[in-house]
């Protein structure tokens, strides 16, 4: 078997792995006109700040593909003809296959904002886009970043970190408020300002300017102020990587589509990860799924159907975390922004505003449906398990210290929680 | 409006704040100099206090930006800076480190006038007057109260790691500094109660514990001390904590990586190579040591007739080449190229034994948070003991290695909270907290 895997990231790579992992006999090339070898894509950031080097970054040594026998190829595919079971690369070359891998990841998304295609203006997502923000942002004072989500934070972190001022625009009332319950929104919102970072909420870029058109000097929001600056982050989501696919007979919409099984229109090609689409999405889940944790089990899913093992992909319980500048947060089960009416939250924040958590739970049967933390480290399968059972919130809150994760001899702040749940359910009763 | 008031260490701010403590130890340095040069001998008490006082005042001064910062990790611009990413600065620092200590192992008397300006102390402390070993065991104590308060600062998000600080500190302060001077005064035996055989090789050999004995009953109780720690206290407690009750709590050396050797952690040699090169070096000192010390035993039980001289010259050479070169010279000179842990990695026999019991027989371990790991390589990246804790972290496993001295960095660096240092149950302990499959 011929295996052909376009992208290199964590999708391409996992599956790679895994198809290796059971078959010990299949050919496997992966193709990426990005890096010559896999490195964590998560990291980037951490390598502008100086905490990292790249080659920190690759979770695997050199050596380790030829010793996998795992081809890499540094080059970019310019099309595909499923015909003939051929790929073609920029320099013309054909590669034949008899199953192909399509992990192409994303690209940064513009608006056709006037101005976005200024140099100094750019979004984050690969070591070319890291390289070039290193040139960007060398030996300026002030920067804007579009959009208020993970990326647009992380962006935030690193030119802090080389004491650039950093103003973001944010088109909600709070910050990343259309993931985040209120309160949270505002205590991430809080710790921002608290390094320095300015927050304009409900704004929007109307257009970037520039003299000379060699950097920026401003941006003007949709409230029309002028906010000088020499670099803009757009940091406004991504869009799948799929450009070089447009004319050839796959089904596109604003991904590649595919089934649960991650098979496309055409038969022997699948694709995974950041590029992939399902047409059947499950009820409240998001078609398009532009998670690292997503790409790795989209992959482990993948590899067993190509290793002959057909196996539909199914998430699990939603999890998932981040970190904004000095606050950990871990997510798990379903926790809306909005809750509806047969729902209840409950929520405790401690007293140094830098520290929450957040259970939500059905009315009816009391049955957990999910929680948030903030500053908080908790056991993911302690967590998904009682989402699982359907554990009624008094037992969850009971029982919160079996899944603290918390490093030895923190404060054990479940304790409060629990008192505070007792003043919570009170209160609830007596408005009742 | 932008509102700067509240962000931290604008570049002036921490600039100048970090020249100033650089020039006074700088001066610091200078001030040694002079004293070394003779000026120690004739007023020894000057250049004593001014010494303390600049070295003091320049460390606090140096480590002021941590503090003003809000609390969190603050590895910004490690591996840019010539000074830690093995760069100009960081190999005149090996250099000097090196230098400093093949002057004090094999040239002290270069060193004769700044040993001086110890005496009045050393006086006070130890009613003798200082040697070599005195002086460096005042500076290794300044370096680790100094860099511990750094240390502090940096990493004051974590109770673990201040509470584990402040144990280093007191460890190091208390029962490696004070407690063998005032043994001294009192006329008994120097005996470090915080080192035990394989480490301090000579506590178990036939010379010393010969001596000790003979020395009184306060002799008698360190050499009962001596073996109930080795034989006992060591087993348990590594049994029931993995071996950080020793390297990261108590241990000088450990002390001494974890504060001054900070800033190079990151330098440590991640690769599969190193790892195997550690296993053969560690374990080979190891046997090494533990066949002196039975060679020894044999040798004084048959009255000297199986080695004759040769059991000194033995003995001696285990001194020269582990205990001066490796552990000193190497171990800690090279901090700047090859991270902060090199001797406990490669050299340290009580590393090795604790290691080995960490490994088969123990509780501890760190365990991995499910499927939350992003494979970002920061718990790999400053792991002073070159585990790829990733490798692990990814793939959902438990970290359990010989090597791990449990300092709990990885978990405090890990962006994504998915490392935890626990002593649980010994059963199913590489079992991992993976989520369902799929």
């Amino acid at each position: 078997m011929n295996i052909i895997i376009i992208g290199n990231g964590i999708t391409g790579i996992t599956c790679a792995r895994n198809i290796r992992k059971k078959n010990s006999d299949a050919k496997i090339t992966v193709i990426s006109e990005e890096s010559e070898h896999f490195y964590s894509r998560t990291a980037l950031m951490y390598i502008y700040m100086g905490h990292m080097k790249h080659e920190n970054t690759k979770p695997y040594e050199d050596w380790f593909w030829k010793k996998n026998r795992i081809n890499l190829v540094k080059a970019s595919v310019k099309s595909l003809d499923p015909e003939n079971k051929t790929i073609q690369l920029e320099d013309n070359s054909f590669l034949s296959y008899d199953k192909l891998i399509l992990a192409t990841g994303s690209i940064p998304n513009k608006f056709g904002w006037p101005g976005e295609d200024l140099k100094c203006v750019q979004g984050l997502y690969s070591i070319q886009d890291l390289e070039e923000m290193e040139k960007n942002t060398s030996n300026i004072s002030s920067a804007v970043i579009v959009g208020g989500g993970l990326i647009g934070i992380e962006m935030a972190e690193m030119l802090h970190s080389r004491n650039i001022s950093v103003t973001m625009l944010i088109r909600e009332n709070a910050y990343w408020a259309n993931v985040l319950p209120q309160e949270e929104a505002q205590l991430i919102g809080n710790h921002l300002h608290k390094h320095g970072i300015d927050l304009r909420f409900n704004t929007e870029l109307k257009e970037i300017r520039s003299i000379d058109r060699l950097g920026v000097n401003s941006i003007i929001t949709n409230t029309e102020e002028i906010i000088n600056c020499q670099f803009v982050g757009i940091t406004t989501g991504v869009k799948p990587n799929i450009n070089f696919l447009k004319n050839s007979t796959l089904e596109i919409e604003k991904g590649i589509l595919v089934n649960e099984f991650l098979e496309t229109n055409i038969p022997d090609i699948f694709a995974a990860g950041d590029c992939a689409q399902f047409r059947f999405a499950k009820i409240g889940e998001a078609p398009i799924e532009q998670l690292w944790y997503t790409g790795k089990m989209q992959a482990e899913t993948l590899a067993n159907t190509i290793c002959g093992h057909r196996t539909s992909y199914d998430r699990g319980i939603w999890f998932n975390s981040a970190k904004f500048f000095d606050i950990e947060y871990q997510t798990y089960g379903k926790v809306p922004p909005v809750i509806t009416n047969e729902q209840e939250s409950f929520y405790w924040e401690h007293e140094n505003s830098k520290i929450s958590f957040r259970a939500n739970y059905n009315k009816s049967d009391r049955s957990i449906l999910g929680f948030n933390f903030m500053g908080i480290r908790f056991r993911q399968v302690i967590a998904e398990q009682w989402i699982r059972d359907q554990k009624e919130i008094e037992y969850v809150i009971e029982h919160l210290n079996q899944g603290w994760f918390d490093p030895e001899f923190s404060k054990a702040h479940y304790k409060e929680i629990a008192k505070a749940f007792i003043d919570f359910n009170i209160d609830a009763s007596f408005s009742k | 409006m932008q509102d700067n008031s509240l962000s931290i260490a604008k570049p002036s701010e921490s600039l100048l704040s970090q020249k100033i403590g650089a020039t006074l130890i700088a001066a610091a340095i200078l001030c040694s100099i002079i004293a070394s040069s003779g000026q120690g001998e004739t007023q020894p008490e000057l250049f004593f206090w001014l010494i303390i006082s600049l070295v003091f005042s320049g460390g606090i001064i140096f480590s002021i930006p941590y503090y003003k910062a809000i609390p969190g990790i603050k590895n910004n611009g490690i591996m840019q800076s010539p000074a830690t990413n093995r760069g100009a600065i960081a190999w005149g620092i090996a250099i000097l480190m090196t230098g400093f200590y093949i002057i004090l192992y094999w040239f002290p008397y270069y060193l004769d006038g700044l040993i001086r300006i110890m005496d009045p102390i050393s006086m006070i402390l130890r009613n003798k007057v200082s040697d070599q070993w005195f002086l460096y065991g005042t500076f290794y104590t300044l370096a680790v109260l100094i860099m511990g308060i750094r240390f502090i600062g940096k990493y004051r998000h974590s109770r673990y790691q201040i509470l584990r600080t402040f144990s280093v500190m007191f460890f190091q302060l208390g029962f490696a500094f004070l407690i063998p001077a005032f043994l001294l005064k009192l006329n008994q035996p120097e005996f470090y109660f915080s080192y035990f055989w394989p480490l301090k090789y000579s506590y178990l050999f036939p010379n010393d514990i010969d001596y000790l004995i003979k020395s009184g009953n306060i002799g008698v109780f360190m050499v009962f001390w001596g073996l109930v720690m080795t034989f006992i206290a060591t087993p348990i407690l590594t049994y029931n904590y993995g071996k950080r009750w020793y390297c990261s709590w108590i241990c000088g050396c450990g002390a001494l990586a974890e504060t001054l050797g900070d800033p190079y952690r990151q330098n440590s040699d991640k690769s599969l190579k190193a790892w195997k090169v550690e296993r053969w070096m560690v374990h080979s000192v190891l046997v090494f040591v533990t066949l002196t010390t039975a060679l020894l035993w044999l040798n004084s039980w048959k009255s000297g007739t199986i080695l004759g001289d040769a059991s000194g010259l033995f003995s001696q050479w285990y001194g020269f080449m582990i205990g001066s070169v490796f552990s000193g010279v190497i171990g800690t000179g090279f901090y700047p190229i090859m991270g902060s842990r090199v001797w406990c990695r490669f050299g340290c026999p009580m590393a090795a034994i604790l290691g080995l019991f960490q490994r088969f027989k123990s509780k501890f371990r760190i365990t991995t948070n499910g499927g939350q790991c992003i494979s970002c390589g920061n718990c790999s990246t400053y792991c002073e003991m070159g585990i790829d804790v990733r490798a692990y972290a990814q793939k959902g496993e438990n970290i359990i290695r010989a090597s791990c001295v449990g300092c709990g960095i990885c978990s405090a660096v890990c962006p994504r909270g998915v490392l935890k240092l626990e002593n649980m149950e010994e059963e199913g302990r590489f079992e991992p907290y993976n989520r369902h499959e799929i």
